[in-house]
């Protein structure tokens, strides 16, 4: 089976720059300009939240910021929108479970 | 057709409802979906906590026990909670103030529970150390507003006209025949103003006058959060700016968690008109008085906001009730801020009024034509 051509190739597009990122552990290639979805995406990796209530899997699903499905925790903030956030060269991304938070001692 | 509704919001739906259930054959119409205007915009307040004795309190009360057996009834996702308000007081002027309020409420059938300083650590973990006490009400409850309107209206079994606006009421001799719309004319000998915050403009097209007024208030939504706040939270001074006819922006936060993880910050008032625009004032002023309240939610991050229109009365009770100054016309509208709380009783007294039943209390503290003069 041949390979169907993409956008890119029928230009002949090149990435501008790649570098690397890190998802649980494991570094994959980004793009310039990818969102951390798409990365992700490229990656073959499909989901990297588990609900709140569940722990069912979710990854993108609107993939325009309005559905908030696909939540996940960037250089440990949790709750960033994949879809949105652009990859940039050195982040930590890693599965969020539940809210993301953990619960904070009485008082704080 | 015994009765058409004007109005799909919680209002609309338990009217719907209650007249259904007394055997009445019901239609609802609203220009939108259900639950687009206020009861779409607003917290799920059930709150007896915020209202002095008095007829309105009544109403709450009222409602307060039909929306524990609607729970029982309805499907789940009405997210019904009897989670309890808390109301802090942040020193002994205002817990005085507060003591002399629930005394009142008491009278009338709240059970209102003095919290000293010590004890609210354990009912709120993650409440700022400072208040001087609080009052803790357990019959406060709260459900998913939207979900609550469009089960109720499920429920009832009415037949939905969404997206036609009514244009028309029309009126024969006797009084109302039905409304027209776009789609067609739905005709019965009764119409019920549901209208919400667009219920002056109904009251206008049937020829009479009823004085709602828009009142803006804006929500705060945080990220999903773990359980961090348990009851319905806000400071004493809530009372008097719902209680206040002030234009003016007025803000104090009330904060309560959900089931589904974010927590909802309310509630700023003012009168703007409908105007849709956003306050950055009014989010700036939640957002500190609600990490006051509760300083973890300083670093928390707010995912969205949102706003509506309370529909407001100059007397802030609602109009409940026939009007007589048009044979067959109804109206149950401008509830305010509690118009998910007193939706359920508001649904019994139109429903008793239908049917030549007597109410469960009297409706002459809302009669629609309180206000002014007929103008003919």
């Amino acid at each position: 089976m041949s390979q169907s051509p993409t956008p890119r190739s029928l230009v002949g597009g090149a990435p501008q720059a790649t570098y690397v990122l890190r998802f649980d552990g494991r570094e994959l290639t980004a793009q310039a300009g990818q969102s951390i979805a798409a990365v992700l995406w490229a990656a073959g990796i499909l989901a990297w939240r588990t609900t709140r209530q569940g722990g069912a899997p979710r990854g993108a699903f609107c993939g325009i910021g309005s559905c908030h499905d696909c939540l996940v925790t960037v250089n440990g903030r949790p709750n960033q929108r994949a879809c949105l956030v652009p990859a940039r060269p050195g982040d930590t991304v890693t599965t969020q479970e539940g809210t993301g938070h953990a619960t904070p001692e009485p008082g704080r | 057709m015994d009765v058409v509704i004007i109005g799909a919001g919680v209002v609309g739906a338990a009217t719907a409802y209650y007249a259904a259930r007394s055997g009445l054959s019901v239609a609802v119409v609203d220009r939108g979906p259900v639950a687009g205007g206020t009861t779409g915009a607003g917290e799920g307040n059930l709150l007896v906590s915020d209202k002095e004795a008095g007829p309105e309190l009544d109403l709450a009360l009222l409602s307060a026990g039909l929306w524990r057996e609607l729970a029982a009834v309805l499907p789940q996702e009405i997210e019904y909670e009897a989670k309890g308000g808390l109301v802090v007081a942040p020193d002994e002027a205002s817990l005085a103030a507060l003591r002399t309020f629930a005394d009142g409420q008491r009278e009338a059938g709240v059970e209102a529970v003095e919290a000293g300083a010590g004890e609210l650590r354990d009912l709120e973990p993650h409440l700022a150390p400072g208040p001087v006490g609080a009052f803790l009400y357990p019959q406060d409850a709260q459900v998913q507003p939207a979900q609550a309107a469009a089960r109720l209206l499920a429920a009832s079994g009415a037949s939905v006209h969404l997206g036609q606006e009514v244009t028309e009421i029309l009126t024969g001799p006797a009084g109302v025949r039905g409304v027209r719309t776009p789609g067609g004319a739905l005709l019965a000998p009764a119409v019920v103003n549901a209208a919400g915050t667009w219920g002056g403009r109904i009251a206008e097209l049937a020829g009479v006058t009823l004085p709602v007024l828009p009142r803006r208030g804006f929500v705060l939504v945080t990220e999903p959060l773990p359980q961090l706040v348990r009851h319905k939270v806000y400071a004493a001074d809530y009372i008097s700016d719902v209680a206040s006819g002030s234009a003016a922006l007025q803000s104090s936060a009330v904060v309560e968690g959900t089931p589904a993880g974010p927590v909802l910050i309310g509630a700023t008032r003012e009168r703007v008109g409908f105007d849709r625009s956003l306050s950055v004032e009014a989010l700036r002023r939640l957002a500190t008085q609600a990490a006051a309240l509760f300083p973890v939610l300083a670093r928390a991050r707010v995912l969205r906001t949102y706003h509506g229109f309370r529909p407001y009365l100059p007397d802030h009770l609602p109009a409940i009730g026939p009007d007589p100054r048009i044979p067959g016309l109804l109206h149950a509208c401008g509830h305010e801020g509690a118009g998910i709380g007193l939706a359920p009783a508001t649904g019994v007294l139109i429903a008793a009024a239908l049917a030549g039943a007597q109410p469960p209390l009297s409706p002459a503290p809302f009669r629609p034509d309180r206000f002014a003069e007929d103008p003919r």
